[in-house]
């Protein structure tokens, strides 16, 4: 199935002839299977060194908890002092004009109500290819995400435009459904024509300390909609520290998602810049240790171009500058998308319009 | 089974750089010539004028008048004056009313103090902006807060001032140096002959106008520029009662006999070498904050700086992992872009001794690694730098950089850390990061160390005291504590 990047985006703001083909994996398709097949990665490249503690990590339940529980703590007031630093980081003329355009090309924009139609979903797909028609060089979004049942309608409305249609599923947002109809769920998704998947993790075993539950779900998930891109949802506002946070990316990392996701946005708080920071932190280790790039969707809550370029901020401080990269980082959002459309609009014309200069969808 | 999609490496990411976002200098209104503030005027010394050096830039800011002898003889006679006079006729709570509108003109000027402390000291404006500056104030409205209620300091029913107090400050923090010494001064009802640092004398000139608008009684603060022997003249006028120093334990040391068997009081904050402790079982990536923090923070021109990482061997490969890769992120230049992290070093002369100091770590075998920043082409930087494979005999585990240089030891089990942290002349400061709260306690108690930081450093606050021991001096600063070293017992147990 397609795993084509977004095209668009910071593939065409970034220099020329960088990076290799993107529909070719970099990384041998080795699958390393282990004890019970649940872990699948890729062969290490050469030159890296073979972790065996991760993948010791998966062989059975108690492996997996003693893994999670022995992750380097997580000290809340250093962690939110870095991040409040970052926040003062003051980006301005061109490197903001870089931020924005990068910012909506790492837009998945997101309805999840149960008023949506056909209708609603086909005008954001339409916003999602050219979001400001009177502005040229706008780069579209990286995806639209839709519940299951208007993939199909938004697959049609974005077919051949290189946006992602992506689609929640897993019963979604709260996860409290037996794992065959979470499966379906994903399936339904899939056959619909969703290349990527956002599922949300099962918080009550995670919390009792059923590692090894949450660890087969996602496994499970990942197989069921194999060859799409699998974000993997933390419901960081229902896990209550930043360590359980850490713990949940690292499980989420080690059952092959490609994306850990902050939020359903139906949980306040969603995302902030401290667990979005633990969450770049997570996927940095995790290249150190592997080499391989897994990608990270801060989602809920981010709604100004502000807060947009200080989460960026932090990608590139703390993660580093290769996942200024649509592939590796997206903002799962609505109402950021205008805001990031109208400050474009400000940087390039020197005034500020308003909001009616900007579509409503 | 289904084959599982494996996880392609990226193709190009941005390239994105950091337009430079400066602050104005012209908000800092610097002016050509800057005179010393006494006996409630802005008058020209006697001494030879200074030219105060914008580190950054190694161009002239400003030239500073600055005190003779005899000036200093007139600014202690005048708030001698003061003390017998207006100051200690007036109620606590008035004297407190006005500790308040100063924190207050501090907090009005902040934007124009900030950049007159970048341009003058060299360090960053995000670090004048966020740390000095307003720390500053909030020691002004801490301790306004005080000057009513010495009675319940813990110095009995009725502590009274010491009278007239010389006061000497270094260049790191000439602000908020001022303000620590300044404000529990006032508070306790003494006044003051204080005299700025010769390489960063404007803030303290600029205080002085916001002294002067709060319509402070003449005389209560003067405050005299110049160069050491400036200092020398006041900390040995007969005719002041308490000295308090913050610099040099070589200096400190000079004073200290000078003023033996006076009987002035005298409070000294010297030198440290601070041990900055990792565990094993430390949150790793708040501690490599921490470690960051604490040693480049001001250039490392911090006296309490981190400045030796002492971390457990089983993950000191990780953290110092971890620590490169960090301070590669570090921004250093321009002290005015507000994106800059670390800034100027504050002088030639200090930035001469830095270089020297830590060339004698590679004679001693340590091996040095240095942030591949990239360096502005004039003015004085030095880029953040690290040692490892450090011992305990090198001289960059034992004497006092004033940089940003760390050095790395490790350490197996809590008692060696103890040992190797203890085994220093000096006693200022110390770090612990472990998530375990009993061996916080027990570390706490066996550092020999007066502000102990646990999973956090550098952190300053007017409410808590500060200050070391053995060759890192005595006395506090801050909190409770430190109003004792400006009040007389009325139990005559302060000498």
């Amino acid at each position: 199935m397609d795993t084509a990047r977004p095209q668009g985006g910071a593939a065409a703001l970034a220099e020329p002839g960088a990076g290799p083909d993107a529909t070719t994996p970099a990384l041998p398709a080795g699958t390393a299977g282990t004890a019970g097949g649940l872990q699948q990665r890729p062969a290490p490249s050469p030159g890296l060194r073979t972790d065996a503690e991760l993948s010791d990590a998966t062989r059975d339940d108690s492996s997996l908890r003693r893994f999670l529980r022995g992750l380097p703590g997580i000290d809340p007031v250093g962690l939110e002092q870095r991040a409040a630093g970052l926040a003062t980081r003051s980006i301005k003329k061109n490197s903001k004009l870089q931020a924005i355009d990068l910012a909506i090309s790492m837009v998945d924009l997101t309805t999840l109500e149960g008023a949506d139609t056909p209708g609603k979903v086909r005008s954001l797909a339409a916003k999602a290819r050219r979001p400001d028609p009177a502005q040229p060089g706008v780069p579209s979004v990286a995806a639209v995400c839709v519940y299951p049942d208007l993939v199909a309608v938004a697959a049609e409305q974005l077919a051949g435009s290189g946006v992602g249609v992506a689609s929640v599923a897993t019963a979604f947002p709260s996860g409290r459904a037996a794992l065959a109809v979470k499966l379906a769920d994903v399936r339904s998704a899939v056959d619909a024509g969703a290349t990527e998947i956002d599922m949300v993790i099962d918080r009550g075993a995670f919390l009792a300390g059923r590692f090894g539950e949450v660890f087969d779900q996602i496994v499970a998930v990942r197989q069921a909609c194999a060859g799409r891109r699998l974000k993997v949802i933390l419901e960081t506002g229902e896990l209550g520290t930043y360590d359980n946070v850490r713990r949940a990316a690292w499980l989420a990392l080690l059952a092959g998602g490609d994306f850990v996701k902050t939020s359903t946005g139906k949980v306040s708080p969603a995302a902030t810049l401290p667990v979005t920071q633990v969450l770049l932190q997570a996927v940095a280790d995790w290249h150190a240790r592997t080499g391989e790039y897994r990608a990270v969707k801060p989602a809920g809550g981010i709604r100004t171009t502000k807060d947009a370029v200080r989460h960026l901020v932090a990608v590139n401080e703390v993660a580093g500058p290769a996942w200024l990269d649509p592939y590796l980082f997206r903002f799962g959002a609505s109402s950021l998308l205008n805001d990031l459309l109208l400050q474009r609009r400000t940087q390039r014309e020197g005034h500020y319009s308003g909001p009616d200069y900007v579509t409503v969808d | 089974m289904t084959a599982i999609a494996p996880h392609p490496t990226p193709g190009s990411a941005l390239e994105w750089d950091y337009a430079p976002a400066p602050e104005s200098a012209a908000i800092g209104r610097i002016r050509d010539r800057y005179r010393m503030y006494l006996d409630g005027d802005f008058v020209d010394g006697q001494g030879d004028d200074l030219t105060s050096v914008n580190p950054a830039t190694e161009e002239p800011l400003a030239t500073v008048s600055t005190a003779s002898a005899a000036d200093v003889d007139r600014a202690v006679t005048a708030a001698r004056r003061a003390y017998e006079g207006p100051w200690s006729a007036m109620p606590a709570a008035e004297r407190g009313k006005y500790l308040f509108r100063i924190a207050r003109g501090i907090a009005e000027r902040a934007r124009e103090l900030a950049v007159v402390e970048t341009l003058d000291n060299g360090k960053p404006i995000k670090e004048s902006r966020d740390v000095d500056v307003p720390t500053a104030s909030a020691h002004f409205f801490y301790h306004a807060g005080w000057a009513d209620k010495l009675a319940h300091a813990g110095l009995g029913p009725a502590p009274r001032p010491l009278g007239v107090v010389g006061q000497v400050i270094p260049w790191n923090f000439p602000l908020l140096m001022a303000a620590w010494k300044i404000a529990p001064a006032l508070a306790a009802g003494n006044t003051v002959v204080l005299k700025p640092a010769e390489t960063t004398p404007l803030t303290a000139l600029v205080l002085a106008e916001i002294l002067a608008d709060a319509g402070l009684p003449d005389g209560v603060v003067n405050i005299l520029p110049g160069a050491g022997d400036v200092g020398q003249a006041l900390v040995r006028h007969p005719g002041i009662d308490k000295v308090a120093f913050t610099g040099s334990t070589e200096v400190g040391r000079q004073i200290q006999s000078a003023l033996a068997g006076t009987g002035r009081a005298l409070t000294l904050e010297l030198g440290g070498k601070a041990a900055n402790i990792v565990f094993d079982d430390a949150p790793l990536d708040q501690a490599v904050e921490g470690i960051v923090n604490g040693i480049f923070f001001n250039q490392g021109h911090v006296c309490c700086a981190g400045s030796r990482l002492l971390v457990q061997e089983s993950v000191a490969d990780e953290v110092l992992d971890k620590l490169r890769l960090r301070i590669s992120t570090l921004r250093l230049g321009d002290p005015m872009d507000k994106n800059t992290d670390v800034g100027a070093v504050n002088s030639a002369e200090q930035l001469q001794r830095i270089t020297e100091l830590s060339a004698t770590g590679d004679l001693e075998g340590a091996q040095r690694w240095t942030s591949p920043c990239p360096l502005p082409d004039r003015g004085y930087f030095f880029p953040p730098t690290v040692f490892s494979g450090v011992t305990q005999s090198m001289r960059i585990a034992r004497d006092e950089i004033f940089g940003p240089v760390l050095s790395v030891l490790t350490f197996r089990t809590p008692d060696e850390a103890v040992a190797k942290a203890n085994n220093t002349p000096y006693g200022l400061s110390a770090g612990v990061w472990t998530e375990k709260g009993s061996r916080i306690l027990g570390m706490a108690s066996a550092l020999r160390a007066g502000v102990v930081w646990a999973n956090t450093f550098n952190r300053f606050d007017p409410t808590a005291a500060f200050g070391g021991y053995r060759e890192s001096g005595f006395g506090r600063e801050g909190g409770r504590a430190g109003l004792a070293a400006y009040l007389r017992s009325d139990e005559g147990a302060q000498a």
